[in-house]
């Protein structure tokens, strides 16, 4: 997967943990949750599905990467770097 | 209640908020109930395959945003649906209310096997590896939960909790908020029933196991508590809550009043896990009259708590036979041949499903009765078709469970002078 369908992988799996928010605006430079609703049960839902839906195993330690879109998909690319996107 | 009891001790119903599966709310729910409307449809569960049950199509994005629903229990947002139905209903000024004066009193018959079973589900699609193992399971299987979330929904913080126990758990929970509001605990309770059993499969194995699932052709057919033809229970999911008070704090704000809740029992067979105990039923619903200081024969209407298994329906009919057998003019109905069992919530729906007769004087009917079972040949079924009675002043409610537990209301039209 490169890093644009890394990011909108992020987006599908946070449509459906925040499905009350609109993401067309999201800023990738800024905290995800500076910009929605999101509280540490839903940030484990984002590691739990990349886990579920990619086998993407993230350590707790590395959870600090997560913190913004670009964060996490710079995080991202080199372990999922060889995954088919299931587009 | 005695004439001696104190008016701050008295207790009323003054809101209902519910979702059964043929009515969303009590008008629609007693017009179905008049009317002869079953709720129970063909319904798909994991393993078991196609089943009966009776399902609720509440909105429940009226009172939740879909995330919460998500984060959730289905127990929880039923739990939300009625209570928010039952505030509004009540006419109380949300906003006004001291929250940490509001207690919320849950029945429910289990909770936590819904999560557990899709967890375990949703593991075996990773070969077991508990590290795919939810982090909501917690928070959504505490026993807590359905009480909890109506808690966080309305911004209650006084106390909140369920009452585990099982089939008489409307009654119960109901039971608690009376005896919270008694103690000055409370001044505002919140309480009843609720149930998603619909969606564990294992509840319907179980009682497959047990020779005790109904099965018909037709669904609707399909709950027919006193027919010779019944062959077991329909699994439903919904909820009732109410809102209780002191009557002199409703009356202050001129409250609409349900009714008034004059007696109520609970006790135990101590007999069996599963089999029913009619000499213990009918001791329950004694000690409800005695308490309520009247007698069988000043009872309009029994709501039975009877499930269209073959011992159960006798054995609760030996009770109310005992009980009520020389005062044929008592109405006897059950609700679960229209809506199936309702668990947690059954007791509630069925108090609340017959509080309208207050007002048009109608005991609704037990459907489904094609021939009456001669062991259940009580005078007193208000059989297929509803009775229109002189006038209802007191309602019965029996509600009983696995593991022998019996609970019994006694409600009162309420009249001011």
């Amino acid at each position: 997967m490169n890093p644009e369908e890394i990011r909108q992988a992020i987006i599908d799996i946070l449509t459906r943990i925040v499905p009350d928010e609109d993401l067309s605006e999201l800023d990738d430079t800024v905290s995800f949750r500076e910009q929605i609703e999101l509280d540490s049960m839903d940030f484990l839902d984002i590691v739990m599905e990349l886990r579920k839906q990619y086998r993407v195993q993230i350590p707790e330690d590395d959870y600090v990467h997560l913190d913004t879109m670009d964060g996490t998909v710079n995080y991202l690319v080199p372990l999922m770097r060889d995954i088919q996107s299931p587009a | 209640m005695t004439p001696d009891t104190p008016p701050s001790d008295r207790i009323v119903i003054t809101g209902v908020g519910l979702t059964a599966p043929n009515g969303n709310d009590l008008s629609e729910y007693r017009a179905s109930l008049l009317e002869g409307k079953s709720g129970v449809v063909n319904y798909e569960t994991r393993y078991v395959g196609e089943v009966l049950a009776g399902v609720c199509d509440f909105d429940d994005l009226r009172y939740q945003r879909r995330k919460e629903v998500r984060r959730g229990t289905r127990a929880g947002s039923i739990s939300i649906y009625c209570a928010r139905e039952a505030v509004t209903d009540a006419g109380i000024d949300w906003e006004q209310v001291p929250k940490d004066r509001v207690g919320v009193y849950l029945g429910i018959t289990e909770h936590g096997n819904v999560e557990t079973e899709n967890e375990i589900y949703e593991i075996s699609q990773f070969e077991y590896d508990t590290k795919f193992w939810s982090h909501h399971h917690n928070p959504r299987t505490v026993a807590n939960n359905p009480a909890g979330e109506v808690a966080l929904s309305l911004g209650i913080t006084g106390p909140h909790y369920t009452v585990g126990a099982a089939c008489a758990a409307g009654n119960a929970g109901f039971i608690q908020g009376l005896q919270m509001l008694r103690l000055r605990e409370v001044d505002l309770a919140i309480c009843g029933g609720a149930s998603e059993s619909i969606h564990t499969f294992g509840i319907f194995a179980s009682f497959a196991s047990q020779g005790a699932l109904a099965r018909h052709d037709d669904p609707t057919k399909a709950s027919r508590p006193f027919d010779r033809d019944r062959n077991g229970i329909v699994v439903s999911e919904g909820g009732c809550l109410f809102t209780l008070e002191r009557l002199p704090d409703a009356q202050a704000r001129g409250a609409t009043i349900y009714g008034e809740i004059v007696g109520h029992a609970m006790n135990t067979d101590a007999t069996d896990f599963v089999l029913p105990n009619a000499s213990r039923q009918a001791e329950c619903m004694r000690l409800a009259l005695n308490r309520a200081g009247v007698g069988p024969e000043d009872i309009d209407i029994v709501s039975s708590h009877a499930t269209a298994t073959e011992q159960g329906d006798i054995e609760e009919c030996k009770a109310l036979a005992a009980v009520f057998g020389d005062f044929p003019h008592v109405s006897v109905n059950n609700t679960k041949s229209f809506i199936g069992h309702a668990m947690g919530a059954a007791g509630a729906l069925e108090l609340a499903g017959n509080l309208p007769a207050f007002q048009d004087g109608i005991a609704h009917a037990t459907i489904n009765v094609d021939q009456l079972d001669p062991k259940c040949g009580l005078p007193h079924i208000v059989v297929n078709s509803p009775r229109q009675l002189e006038s209802v002043n007191l309602i019965l409610n029996n509600s009983f469970g696995m593991l022998g537990i019996n609970s019994v209301l006694v409600v009162k039209r309420f009249e001011s002078a």
